[in-house]
């Protein structure tokens, strides 16, 4: 039997950037760990019946109320008093976050209960097949933001979770990347030495709904964040700081993908692309080296 | 103890004693006086409990089965729009086999938004994997969440039960109302044991995916348990009547049925002013009864097959409607008698009391007077034609 948290023999895709992830936090937190998983991929490939990869108690109820199924558990170990010797894991992905499951994980993050939650972003509803989310990116091709000769994708951007969940005035907040994986458990293992309710936000590749390469999941990750298009930011102490970065055009990112592959060839939607990557690390101070602007941007 | 309360009241007495250690709650009318009542006994530290104030139904039936996943005997109470709100969480909760009770306080559905009692929301939910206990009076409603603590947490249930009362007419009526004991409590209803819990020592995956290879056996075994659940209420009562000494049968209840020759079927407050109806009838001669159903999930269709197979005409009130088809109760009723030799030769279907519209003393008069030889298949009692009339065109 393996030793793992989170065992190996799931059935989640290769490259699966979100697996990857799921075993970085867990093994971060330990087990003396509870987890609440929403329904979504993870829960999907690491639980069917009668197989499960958990080595730690793990329940999933339904798609959006993982942070108030969370909030029963804490409420129950602090009625117990064993509250501060369990750490409890509340989890989803893009979708049953930053959608569905925003109303209930507000009420979480109001209440103060004792929880973190991990948001697993790869993007889309990758487990129904790749449908856009409030986390789809600008521009990204999806089975409901599809390209066509009057659409070049998902016409909003990205809705700003970290900035919502720093708004409930909760001590800490984060964002990740699985392309940073050491950078990744220092965040939760920060988080989980906090009192109260945490958010961290992982980025993670899904090969098959950006199409990339499964090979890829690191430097695609990697990618993003060395654009700008996803910064590492830490929300403490009421201020937003981020992690320095040398700043690569966009088109170094997108190019990786097959969801982007219709900007490519259009510069005016790559500069559009671009001035996100440069508002990112303006509003994060990521570089002192601020624009790439549309020439530059491939 | 006998004390005078209002309905809410005493629910929120008798959920005290029974100790849950995480309530959560969102507020709806007129579920409310409950909630009130049970964070005030938290507030006064009369009541060790977690009181979780969450920000929607979904999430307070959400937050009560995290609480009993640990391990802890939980509470919450609903209503109306509130429980269709919770509609998913109330049927995730019993195909996790977690025990909890919930009291809904029985209340008309929207459009057009109306406040008031008749039991279209929990009757809507009947198929959810719940039991589902109805009460006529507020003693009754008191009786049936310690009774419901203790079959739910069962080992051979672990399913949640939903104790359903008239909204209004008993949450916010007042009644002369035995609270028991704590001791008395204590010996009928230990300690939550949970069979399993999340619990680092011994990690547990709850809520798995489970494919066609064995979904089925997972329905199956629920549709067993509720089955089960028809013998081991009757034996929770007995139980009950040697602790606190008051009888209930707990699935059905028979009112001077035995030689009647006409009865009413019906669940709720409504019993209460059957009863009173019977016994002017009964004294003017005439032979009636009630069959008040109290358990609706489980169904005990042998019991109402037993109570009901020599009784002529029998009239199944409803307070709620499946529309486009006949109302829930007598559909059942009618279902238990086909193929039967002894059965009664009418079952009329009445609607009575939706949205809070007064059932009085006559209009079940009137239910009896319309029980003849021709059978209704779903007559509104105490209809408004001149209302009918509105129109657009």
């Amino acid at each position: 039997m393996s030793e793992f948290l989170f065992k190996t023999g799931h059935t989640a895709c290769a490259g699966c950037g979100q697996s990857l992830a799921a075993r970085l936090v867990i093994e971060a937190s330990g087990p003396n760990t509870i987890v609440v998983n929403n329904t979504g991929c993870l829960e999907v490939f690491s639980t069917k019946y009668p197989e499960s990869a958990w080595g730690v108690p793990w329940i999933h109820s339904l798609f959006e109320n993982a942070a108030a199924v969370a909030s029963g558990v804490e409420s129950a170990l602090k009625y117990l008093g064993k509250k501060d010797a369990i750490n409890v894991i509340a989890q989803g992905g893009d979708g049953g976050t930053a959608d569905i499951g925003l109303q209930a994980l507000s009420g979480m993050l109001e209440r103060g209960h004792d929880i973190l939650y991990v948001c697993y972003d790869n993007e889309a509803y990758m487990n129904t097949g790749v449908q856009r989310s409030g986390l789809t990116p600008f521009d990204t091709n999806t089975t409901t933001s599809p390209v066509g000769s009057k659409s070049t994708g998902n016409i909003l951007t990205k809705k700003p979770m970290p900035e919502i969940a720093a708004a409930h005035g909760i001590p800490y907040v984060a964002t990740a990347s699985v392309g940073f994986p050491q950078d990744v458990q220092r965040k939760v293992k920060k988080a989980l030495g906090i009192k109260g309710p945490k958010y961290i936000q992982i980025h993670v590749p899904c090969p098959l709904g950006w199409r990339h390469e499964s090979a890829l999941t690191y430097e695609v990750a990697r990618l993003a964040v060395e654009t700008g298009l996803y910064p590492l930011i830490e929300f403490e102490n009421g201020v937003f700081t981020g992690r320095k970065i040398v700043p690569r055009p966009v088109g170094e990112y997108l190019k990786t993908q097959g969801r982007f592959k219709h900007l490519l060839n259009n510069p005016e939607q790559l500069k559009i692309m671009q001035g996100i990557a440069d508002d990112n690390i303006k509003k994060y101070n990521l570089s002192e080296n601020i624009s790439y602007g549309a020439q530059s941007a491939t | 103890m006998k004390e005078f309360l209002e309905g809410s009241r005493a629910v929120a007495e008798v959920v005290k004693l029974c100790k849950p250690g995480v309530i959560s709650a969102y507020p709806i009318t007129p579920q409310t006086h409950i909630v009130e009542e049970l964070a005030r006994l938290v507030a006064d530290g009369q009541l060790n409990s977690q009181f979780v104030n969450v920000e929607s139904e979904h999430s307070a039936l959400s937050c009560v089965l995290g609480a009993v996943a640990a391990g802890v005997r939980a509470y919450t109470a609903t209503s109306s729009q509130g429980l269709l709100y919770m509609g998913e969480v109330v049927f995730n909760l019993a195909g996790l086999r977690l025990p909890l009770v919930m009291t809904c306080a029985n209340r008309a559905i929207s459009a057009p938004i109306n406040i008031w009692n008749d039991q279209q929301d929990s009757v809507s939910l009947r198929d959810a994997g719940w039991i589902q206990l109805y009460a006529e009076d507020v003693q009754e409603a008191v009786d049936l969440h310690l009774i419901g603590y203790r079959l739910s947490e069962d080992k051979s249930m672990m399913l949640p039960v939903m104790v359903c009362m008239d909204g209004f007419i008993l949450t916010h009526g007042i009644e002369t109302v035995n609270i028991p004991a704590q001791e008395q409590v204590d010996k009928f209803l230990p300690q939550y044991q949970p069979l399993y819990k999340l619990d680092p020592q011994n990690p547990i995956t709850m809520g798995s995916l489970v494919d066609p290879e064995a979904y089925t056996e997972t329905r199956y075994a629920l549709q067993k348990t509720q089955e089960e659940a028809l013998k081991l209420i009757p034996k929770i009562t007995a139980e009950f009547a040697k602790v606190f000494g008051r009888q209930y049968n707990g699935l059905i209840e028979e009112y001077r049925l035995k030689d009647a020759e006409r009865a009413i079927v019906a669940m709720g407050s409504v019993c209460g002013t059957i009863k009173e109806v019977i016994d002017e009838l009964r004294a003017k001669g005439k032979k009636v009864g009630l069959l008040k159903i109290t358990s609706y999930r489980p169904f005990p269709a042998q019991e109402i097959y037993e109570a009901l197979k020599n009784v002529g005409k029998v009239a199944v009130l409803d307070r709620a409607l499946s529309l486009g088809s006949y109302a829930p109760l007598v559909s059942e009723i009618k279902a238990v008698f086909f193929g039967k030799k002894k059965k009664p030769q009418v079952a009329s279907s009445f609607i009575v009391g939706l949205g809070g519209r007064d059932i009085t003393k006559d209009s079940i008069k009137e239910v009896f007077r319309l029980l003849t030889a021709r059978e209704r298949p779903g007559e509104f009692i105490d209809l408004k034609p001149e209302l009918l009339k509105e129109s657009y065109e």
